[in-house]
C-alpha cells in the first residue's frame, strides 16, 4: 500500500513537475498547441516522452530505494543489522526480583556470515546476562531463564523489560524491535524490519543484473543461458511455422470453396476459443514432456490464428479486383497467385503477429509444466529453489523477447505490405 | 490521332455488341423472384459510345455485368463480334469505381497487367505501358505505388489497364462516381479524348444525368421494376466535347433542355419509387 501510495505521489509530482516546466520552455506553436478543443480529440493526444522517461525511471526508484540497492542515493529504512540490547526483570519463587541484560546481534543471513557467539560476563544475582543472534527479518526465541538461577521451579518467571511489564501472550515494543512473550513465557524477538523488502522477495536491481550476468556466464542446469533462450525461441518459430503452413492453405480453401469452409468451420470455430494452455495436459499424455509435444502444442495454438486470418484474407478481396482480373484475361491460378494471395497478406501479417504473440506465451507456460531447458522452465525451476533473482531476470528477458518478436514482425509489415491500411 | 490502336481489320460489319432479348430474374428465399431486367435488346456498332442511365435499382449494372460475362441472363443472349458471350474475356474490358486497382503492384504491372496475362514480352509491355500512361496524362508515373496516387490518378490507370489489353468493347461502371466535381469534369474529357483516339466502343453506366448527356452519342434511360429500356437519346455532345472543352458544349444549343428532360424523367421514376416504399 505504501509503495502504490509512493507512486501515485511521484506520478502527480512529475506531472505538475513536467508541466510547469514545459510551459516555461516553450512558445511553441504547432497545429496541436493552436487547438482549443483537446479533450476528445483523440489527433491532439500524443504520449508526453517526459512521462515515460520518468515513468520508467521511478519503477526502477522506487525498486531500488525498496531493496537497499547501491545504486540509489536514498533508501526507504531498512531492517535493523547490529546489536542491540534490553534488560529484564525476573522474579524467583521467593518473590525475589533481578534484572539481567540480553545483547541481541541481528545479522543479515545474505552476507554470508553468521556471527560467533559472544562471550560475556553472566553478572551478579540469580537472573544471569545472555547473548542471542537473530536473522534481520525474522524472529527468534530467546531463553533468557536458561542460565538463571533457579529458574526451574515454579513460580520464576519475567516480569518486565526494560522496565515495561509483560505477560504471557503479550507484546512490548522496545528500541529496534518488538518482543513477545509465548504462552509458556519465553520471549521471540523480531528486530524492527523497516520498509526494505527481503532479497527473497524481491532483490536490488543489482541483484538481478548480477545474476544475470552469472547465469549468462555460467549457465543454468546443464544449459547456458542462450540455450534455454534459444530453445524456447526454436520451439516458438517451428511451431508458428508449421501452423501456418497448413493453416494457411486451409484458410485458403476455407474461403474459396464452400465445401472445405463446411468441412472445417465447426473444427475451426470450436478449438478457436479453446485457450492453447487447456490442450497442456491432453498435450503431455499424448505426447509426453519432450519437444514434440510443446511444437504440437505451439502448432495447434497458431494453426486456428492462421487459418482464421487466411480466410478472412480471401473473403475480404473485392470482387471489383477479381472481375477486373478476369477481364484482363486472367487464369483462375493466375488470379490466385497475383490477386488473392497478395490480397490477403495483410490480414495474414496480423494473424502472424497475433499468433507470434500467443506462441511466445504458451511455450512460456508449457515450459512452466514440464521441460528440461527453455525459458519458463528456467524461471519455475529458480522459484523452487527461492532464486527470486533470477525468477525476475527471466521474467524481463521473456517480455524482451515477446516485445522484440512484435517489433520485428512489425518491421517485416512495414516492408513486405506497404499497402496495408492504405 | 493515335495509330497505336489500330490492330482493326476494316472488315464489314459483324462486329459490334448485340444484345438479344436479355431478362434477368433473381429468385429469393421466400419463393418471391426479383424481375431484375426484362426483354432488353440493343445494338451497339462499333465504335460507339452509349450512356446508360436510370434510377438505384433498375439493373444497371446487373446489364453491364451480363455484358461482362459476370452474371448469365436467364433469357437472352450477348453477342460480341457473332460469339455468344458465355463468361468474362479479355475482350471485354472493365473500367470499375475507384479500388479495383491491385494496390501490392506499382502503376507498371497494374497497367501490363493485361499484355502479362497474355505473355507478351517485357520489352513491349513496359513500351505499350509508357506510351497509354502518357495518353492518360501521367508520364513518368510508372514507379509509383497506386495508393500513393489520388483518385482521379487512380482512375487514369483504371483506364490505362483497361486499354493496355486493347479490348474491343470498354464497359464502365460509374468509373467517375467517387471524384470530386472538378476531377470528374476532367476526367469526362479523359474519356472523350480515348474514345475518339482508339475508337473503341464504350458502355458507361452513370448516376450523374450531366455526365451521361455529355459522354453519350447514344443515351439509354432504364425504368425500374422490371429493368427495361424507358427512352433512348442520339445526341451530338459526345461527337463535340471530343473535340472542344466540354464547358463550351453546355452552353451549346440544346443541351440545357436535354439535360432537365431527362432529369425530370429520372426525377418522376425516383418519385415513383419513394412512393411505393412509403405506401407500403
Amino acid at each position: 500500500m505504501a509503495i502504490l501510495l509512493i507512486y501515485i505521489i511521484v506520478f502527480i509530482i512529475a506531472f505538475y513537475v513536467v508541466h510547469i516546466a514545459t510551459k516555461m520552455m516553450t512558445a511553441q506553436k504547432d497545429y496541436t498547441s493552436l487547438k482549443t478543443v483537446t479533450f476528445g480529440d483523440e489527433s491532439a493526444v500524443s504520449p508526453n516522452r517526459p512521462a515515460s522517461i520518468i515513468s520508467v525511471l521511478a519503477i526502477f526508484m522506487i525498486w531500488g530505494a525498496f531493496t537497499g540497492s547501491k545504486l540509489m542515493p536514498f533508501h526507504a529504512p531498512g531492517p535493523f543489522i547490529g546489536e542491540t540490547s534490553f534488560t529484564y526483570t525476573a522474579i524467583n519463587a521467593e518473590g525475589e526480583t533481578d534484572d539481567a541484560e540480553v545483547i541481541v546481534t541481528v545479522y543479515d543471513i545474505q552476507s554470508g556470515k553468521t556471527p560467533s557467539k559472544m562471550k560475556i560476563d553472566p553478572g551478579t544475582g540469580f537472573a544471569k546476562n545472555d547473548t542471542a543472534n537473530i536473522v534481520a527479518w525474522r524472529s527468534g526465541l530467546i531463553k533468557v531463564k536458561r542460565n538463571d538461577v533457579g529458574s526451574k521451579e515454579d513460580g520464576y518467571k519475567v516480569i518486565a523489560i526494560n522496565g515495561q511489564e509483560i505477560s504471557p501472550s503479550s507484546e512490548i515494543f522496545i528500541d529496534d524491535a518488538r518482543i513477545y512473550m509465548t504462552a509458556k513465557g519465553t520471549l521471540s524477538f523480531t528486530p524492527e524490519k523497516g520498509w526494505q523488502m527481503q532479497p527473497i522477495w524481491l532483490p536490488s536491481p543489482e541483484a538481478v543484473w548480477s545474476r544475470l550476468v552469472l547465469v549468462a556466464s555460467e549457465g543454468y542446469k546443464t544449459f547456458t543461458l542462450v540455450e534455454h533462450l534459444g530453445w524456447s525461441l526454436i520451439r516458438v518459430v517451428v511451431g508458428f511455422l508449421a501452423g501456418a503452413l497448413i493453416g494457411i492453405p486451409l484458410g485458403y480453401a476455407m474461403g474459396l470453396s464452400g465445401w472445405f469452409r463446411g468441412w472445417f468451420d465447426p473444427i475451426v470455430e470450436f478449438m478457436r476459443p479453446v485457450p492453447p494452455l487447456a490442450l497442456i495436459p491432453l498435450v503431455i499424455i499424448w505426447f509426453g514432456i519432450g519437444e514434440e509435444g510443446k511444437i504440437i502444442l505451439l502448432f495447434l495454438a497458431s494453426l486456428w490464428i492462421m487459418t482464421i486470418s487466411a480466410r478472412a484474407g480471401v473473403s475480404g478481396v473485392k470482387i471489383s479486383k477479381i472481375h477486373a482480373a478476369y477481364s484482363l484475361g486472367a487464369s483462375k491460378r493466375q488470379i490466385m497467385r497475383l490477386v488473392i494471395v497478395p490480397n490477403s497478406l495483410p490480414e495474414i501479417f496480423t494473424g502472424a503477429r497475433v499468433s507470434m504473440g500467443v506462441c511466445w506465451g504458451t511455450v512460456v507456460a508449457a515450459e512452466l509444466v514440464a521441460a528440461q531447458k527453455g525459458a519458463g522452465m528456467m524461471i519455475i525451476n529458480a522459484s523452487k529453489f527461492q532464486m527470486t533473482d533470477l525468477v525476475i531476470m527471466g521474467i524481463v528477458l521473456i517480455g524482451v523477447i515477446g516485445y522484440s518478436i512484435d517489433i520485428l514482425m512489425r518491421i517485416a509489415e512495414n516492408y513486405l505490405v506497404p499497402w496495408k491500411g492504405k | 490521332m493515335c495509330h497505336l490502336f489500330t490492330e482493326k481489320t476494316p472488315e464489314i460489319d459483324l462486329k459490334g455488341l448485340s444484345i438479344e432479348n436479355i431478362s434477368m430474374r433473381f429468385d429469393l428465399k421466400d419463393g418471391k423472384s426479383i424481375q431484375a431486367l426484362k426483354d432488353i435488346s440493343l445494338e451497339i456498332g462499333e465504335g460507339q459510345i452509349i450512356t446508360v442511365l436510370g434510377p438505384s435499382g433498375c439493373g444497371k449494372t446487373t446489364l453491364l455485368n451480363i455484358i461482362a460475362g459476370f452474371l448469365a441472363p436467364t433469357e437472352g443472349q450477348v453477342v460480341l463480334n457473332d460469339q455468344t458471350v458465355l463468361g468474362p474475356g479479355a475482350e471485354r474490358g472493365m473500367v470499375f469505381q475507384q479500388g479495383a486497382l491491385f494496390e501490392w503492384m506499382n502503376v507498371r504491372s497494374n497497367v501490363a497487367f493485361g499484355p502479362r496475362m497474355k505473355g507478351m514480352p517485357k520489352a513491349e509491355q513496359n513500351e505499350k505501358v509508357q506510351h497509354l500512361l502518357e495518353v492518360v496524362g501521367l508520364h513518368d508515373f510508372e514507379d509509383k505505388a497506386v495508393y500513393e496516387l489520388s483518385g482521379g490518378m487512380q482512375q487514369r490507370v483504371a483506364l490505362a489497364r483497361c486499354l493496355a489489353n486493347d479490348p474491343d468493347v470498354i464497359l464502365m461502371d460509374e468509373p467517375l462516381g467517387a471524384l470530386d466535381a472538378l476531377t470528374r469534369e476532367k476526367m469526362q474529357g479523359l474519356v472523350l479524348k480515348l474514345w475518339k483516339e482508339t475508337g473503341k466502343t464504350i458502355m458507361l453506366i452513370t448516376h450523374s444525368v450531366e455526365e451521361a448527356v455529355l459522354l453519350g452519342e447514344r443515351l439509354l434511360v432504364l425504368a425500374p421494376r422490371p429493368g427495361r429500356i424507358l427512352k433512348e437519346y442520339k445526341l451530338p455532345y459526345a461527337e463535340m466535347g471530343s473535340g472542344m472543352d466540354l464547358r463550351e458544349v453546355k452552353k451549346s444549343e440544346g443541351y440545357i433542355e436535354t439535360r432537365d428532360e431527362i432529369l425530370s424523367i429520372i426525377w418522376e421514376m425516383e418519385e415513383e419509387i419513394m412512393g411505393r416504399v412509403e405506401n407500403n
